[in-house]
């Protein structure tokens, strides 16, 4: 491996300002270089701004701070030298496989039978050849990405960056151009000098990176960078591998628990303070049918209340962007208890997944009352009013005061998801009203 | 490894043509023969005043035939030009569609058969001599009847263009030019193609209208069918009507089977999946076209000429491989200043004029008249919407429901919706007259007969798009009669109807300037409202009340749809959407 930097990333930080002047951070702080020779996956639970992070390093997204170097060269639009390969494949349904690859090569002036040799060159090399005069509809989803590879290789790019390339495949289908693509890597094949590959998937990374970049949430930053000296090829049943999908598993937890108590302390801290009710905050979006068939499925993995998370997601066929909201909800809701690369089952979600509708709804409000303030504080006002009715633009006010337009409306959805279910309160689509009443 | 049939095209030994090459070529010759007799006289010498006299002998009917597709042929060419050049400026300037946006919604609004006789005056000022003058103005008219939906229609697909498709775009560095007819275009030709056709049946109502302009108390006549029909209303020629409504009806098929019909089923490439359940346009000609040897060979020409046009060797600039510096925001701040300056001149300007012209003419009683006629007219308009819904829903709801009936019915209706208003005065007049019947109600039906169809094409369109399953979830819990109507099938189908209700209104404010005066036989019928009001005003080349009854009919309907439709559009898409 050279020692040449290819890529650097220097105090990157992207913000969104909003019509009401709230900001929303996706980035902050990034600091990155990318040596030739690395493959690096960027690992992160969806919204931790690592889509971001790629659309910024290609040069499609302006970060609001900070500058990215290619070669020297600050990245102001996408760069010849890197080319994408996008989760949705992104190829055009009138062009044939072959118009599809020969595309980038078009863009740059290449006349068509040179550009004609080169794209069959390359579909060749990803294995469709035979498909060149195929429209994608005509593909299978894993024949689509192929193309989706062929068509970024042809242009011979240094950098091949890959945003989630194999999560709109299924599992064995993955696998298979996984394998594929890291032939052509490793036996050099390809001119690519480094690949950077997006991916919610931590064996997918531990399979294929030489470096692992771990990003944590709100706003993204970069949290651990791991290195992966495991010789090729990696097997997944190896002692060796499970322990190093534990520690990732670990260190992701131990990010989320990091950002909760901070959260809480912040929280806490401006409590005294009357510009920042401690209701606004942010809850993960998930449902409450999800939630307790999470518990439901716990206690099947219950060791003396703990729980591995690997071998949960395993099971469950969950990967980290989908886990990791579930836990954190279960964690503010005192369901369950997140620890280092665990998680511990309480008594009350222990109660949770065994009681029968009712129950269940009656422990539901009890915690979501008990710990969740916006709950509590939508109840109180409702309380107060004589008619207790309060239409939601209120809130909607209440809550755009600390948080942007759209943050709001996802928060106050998901507090009258879960209220509805516990019957703290009622809702009616039409209206937009909040009441205490049952509907007519 | 290179495939053989992967190199450059290339002709292969056997160039003789087959017997498909035959048909084609005979069709094409035709077709091209035809069109050139038709232009020829086009561009002869021609006086204001003069009458071109037409001829009610069903031999010229061919001629008169060919006359009137050309014109439709050119207002389409126009219409494509415009569409692909404007719509692209507002999609992709954002200052420019702050303007264009507000002005195509506008335009559409814009009475075309009232604003006739005011275009015309200008184009025959432009071409003295010649025939060009009220040529340009019946091309004109059709265009402005054509174009607007096209161009919604193309700019909403430049604006809805799925992210990762831009994105791929700039990561392989499309030029705009190369993005434009790589992804933009094709993109947007399915619904483009769609609205096109629609058009077309609009353009026929208008063609009749258009091609015998009276204008300052002359009538100027083209020849085409539109001309013959006039002249066949004025004399009272039922038999000449009966050929020209045959003439019309060949035509009108031709061009289904000829052109949009192969049109439709080469669009089928650009959708990106083909839905399940839906059926792929059957179309003789595109099968034929594609069997001929002709066709395969005219790839080695057009592939080249496609590839040039695409990626011409000029404009394809190779491009330095870093960009350190961006445009700066201070000139793109003074071109916002001076592009916001500019346009609130032009609107000053323009308010002076519209002042100056109507003001100068039209006392304030008069404007208050000029509104109440337009009420007439709107409530006729509304009765009328009601009337066709009380029919066309259930009857769409029946045909939606089963497919067969509604693969017949579509092309029908297609015909129906061609069919000008002016082909059934012979009728109404005949009835009025004899029954002594009220002229202002029995006028009516001639307002809604071109865009009723709007209604029951969308309702077919909701009622097929409505899930098996849930026809099979009623069943299964017995729900029957009004209730399965109230339940299921009117919320179903309520933004399908909104869409189409919209439209016919829409274009029964257009209608009524021809169906509130009414022509048969040298008798002349008049009901009461905007439409007679701007008809009469145009007969007699008035062109101050010209130019106020078209802004008030324009008025009436910007409002009718932003205060009625457009709400009613949100509530259907809010709560009865399915998902």
């Amino acid at each position: 491996m050279s020692e040449t930097t290819l890529l650097k990333v220097e105090n990157v930080a992207k913000s969104f300002h909003t019509p009401e002047g709230q900001t929303r951070h996706v980035l902050q702080d990034v600091n990155f270089e990318l040596k030739e020779g690395e493959f690096v996956a960027v690992l992160g639970k969806s919204g931790s701004g690592k889509s971001t992070f790629l659309r910024i390093l290609a040069g499609l997204i302006k970060p609001s701070n900070g500058t990215v170097f290619y070669k020297d060269n600050p990245v102001v639009e996408p760069v010849k030298g890197i080319a994408m390969v996008f989760q949705n494949f992104a190829l055009l349904p009138w062009l044939s496989v072959l118009e599809n690859v020969e595309l980038g090569l078009e863009a740059q002036g290449m006349n068509s039978s040179l550009r004609r040799q080169k794209a069959l060159q390359a579909i060749d090399m990803v294995g469709l050849d035979g498909f060149e005069s195929a429209y994608p509809k005509e593909l299978s989803g894993g024949m689509r990405q192929r193309v989706g590879f062929a068509r970024a290789l042809v242009v011979e790019p240094e950098l091949l960056v890959m945003d989630e390339p194999f999560s709109a495949l299924d599992i064995l289908t993955a696998e298979n151009l996984r394998n594929d693509l890291m032939e052509l890597w490793q036996e050099q094949r390809i001119r690519t000098k480094s690949i950077l590959c997006v991916t919610h998937d931590i064996e997918e990374a531990i399979l294929m990176a030489n470096r692992i970049v771990i990003f944590s949430s709100d706003p993204g930053r970069i949290h651990t960078s791991l290195n992966v000296d495991l010789p090729f090829p990696r097997i997944p049943q190896s002692e060796v591998f499970h322990s190093l999908v534990d520690k990732i598993y670990t260190v992701m937890t131990t990010s989320e628990r990091d950002r909760l108590a901070l959260t809480k302390a912040a929280a806490h801290r401006q409590k005294t303070d009357v510009k920042h009710p401690e209701y606004a905050y942010r809850l993960p979006d998930v449902s409450v049918s999800e939630l307790t068939g999470l518990l439901e499925a716990m206690q099947w993995h219950l060791k003396e209340g703990r729980i591995d998370l690997p071998a949960l997601a395993d099971e469950l066929h969950l990967a980290v962007d989908n886990l990791f909201p579930l836990t954190e909800a279960l964690d503010m809701l005192r369901f369950a208890k997140i620890s280092k690369g665990e998680v511990k089952c309480l008594g009350a979600g222990k109660e949770l997944a065994e009681g029968d509708i009712l129950e269940r709804k009656h422990l539901f409000a009890k915690h979501l009352l008990e710990h969740i303030p916006l709950a509590r504080h939508i109840r109180e006002v409702l309380d107060l009013k004589p008619n207790h009715r309060v239409n939601e633009e209120q809130f909607l006010e209440e809550l755009q005061e600390f948080l942007t337009e759209d943050e709001s409306e996802r928060l106050l959805k998901i507090i009258i998801d879960w209220s509805r279910y516990a019957e703290i309160f009622a809702y009616d689509y039409d209206t937009g009203v909040l009441s205490l009443e049952n509907p007519q | 490894m290179l495939r053989n049939h992967y190199k450059l095209p290339h002709i292969e030994k056997r160039l003789l043509p087959n017997i498909w090459d035959g048909l084609v070529l005979m069709i094409v010759m035709a077709v091209i023969a035809s069109l050139a007799w038709g232009a020829m006289d086009m561009d002869v010498p021609y006086q204001f005043g003069t009458v071109i006299s037409i001829s009610l002998d069903p031999s010229h009917l061919p001629g008169y035939a060919v006359s009137t597709v050309i014109r439709m042929l050119l207002a389409l060419m126009v219409s494509f030009i415009f569409t692909l050049t404007i719509s692209t400026l507002a999609a992709k300037s954002d200052a420019a569609a702050k303007i264009i946006l507000p002005a195509l919604d506008i335009l559409q609004s814009i009475p075309i058969l009232g604003l006739l006789s005011i275009t015309v005056v200008g184009f025959i000022a432009l071409f003295p001599d010649s025939r060009l003058g009220p040529e340009c103005a019946a091309i004109f008219a059709i265009f402005t009847s054509q174009v607007w939906n096209m161009a919604f229609s193309f700019y909403q697909s430049l604006r809805s263009i799925p992210k990762e498709w831009q994105e791929a775009a700039a990561i392989y560095h499309l030029s705009p030019w190369q993005r434009f007819w790589h992804i933009e275009v094709p993109f947007a030709t399915p619904g483009l193609l769609w609205n096109t056709m629609v058009s077309m049946s609009a353009g026929w109502f208008y063609v009749v209208a258009s091609e015998a302009i009276s204008v300052a108390n002359t009538t100027i006549t083209l020849p085409g069918i539109g001309s013959y029909i006039s002249k066949a209303i004025w004399q009272g020629d039922s038999k000449a009507i009966g050929y020209a409504i045959f003439a019309m009806f060949l035509v009108i098929l031709i061009y289904d089977q000829l052109l949009f019909r192969p049109l439709l089923k080469w669009a089928e490439t650009f959708k990106p999946d083909t839905l399940e359940g839906e059926t792929s346009t059957p179309s003789w000609f595109y099968d034929l076209l594609t069997k001929t040897r002709l066709f395969k060979y005219l790839s080695v020409i057009y592939q080249p000429l496609i590839e040039f046009f695409i990626n011409p060797p000029r404009f394809t600039r190779t491009k330095p491989a870093y960009k350190t510096s961006l445009p700066s925001p201070k000139l793109a701040r003074w071109g916002r200043y001076a592009f916001n300056t500019l346009t609130a001149l032009s609107l000053l300007w323009a308010m002076k004029v519209l002042c100056d012209f109507m003001i100068a003419e039209i006392t304030m009683d008069e404007a208050f008249w000029v509104l109440w006629l337009g009420l007439i007219t709107g409530v006729k308009v509304m009765v009328l919407i009601v009337l066709a819904s009380l029919v066309w829903v259930p009857l769409g709801v029946y045909i939606g429901m089963r497919p067969n009936a509604a693969q017949i019915c579509q092309p029908i209706a297609q015909f129906l919706a061609a069919f000008p208003a002016n082909l059934l005065y012979p009728l109404v007049v005949i009835l009025i007259v004899k029954y002594h019947l009220n002229i202002n109600i029995w006028t009516m039906p001639l307002m809604i007969l071109g865009t009723q169809w709007y209604i029951l094409f969308n309702v077919i369109a909701g009622t097929s798009a409505l899930p098996q399953e849930l026809h099979l979830a009623i069943q299964n819990f017995g729900v029957s009669g009004w209730l399965k109507w109230k339940r299921l099938i009117l919320p179903a189908i309520f933004p399908y109807y909104v869409t189409g209700a919209m439209t016919a209104a829409g274009g029964a404010w257009n209608a009524s300037i021809v169906a509130e005066v009414v022509e048969w036989d040298g008798q002349r019928l008049t009901a009461q409202g905007l439409g007679r009001y701007i008809t009469e005003f145009s007969d007699q080349g008035d062109f101050p009340r010209i130019a106020l009854g078209i802004t008030v009919m324009c008025i009436y309907v910007l409002v009718l749809n932003h205060v009625l439709w457009r709400k009613l559009y949100r509530i259907a898409e809010n709560r009865f959407t399915l998902e």
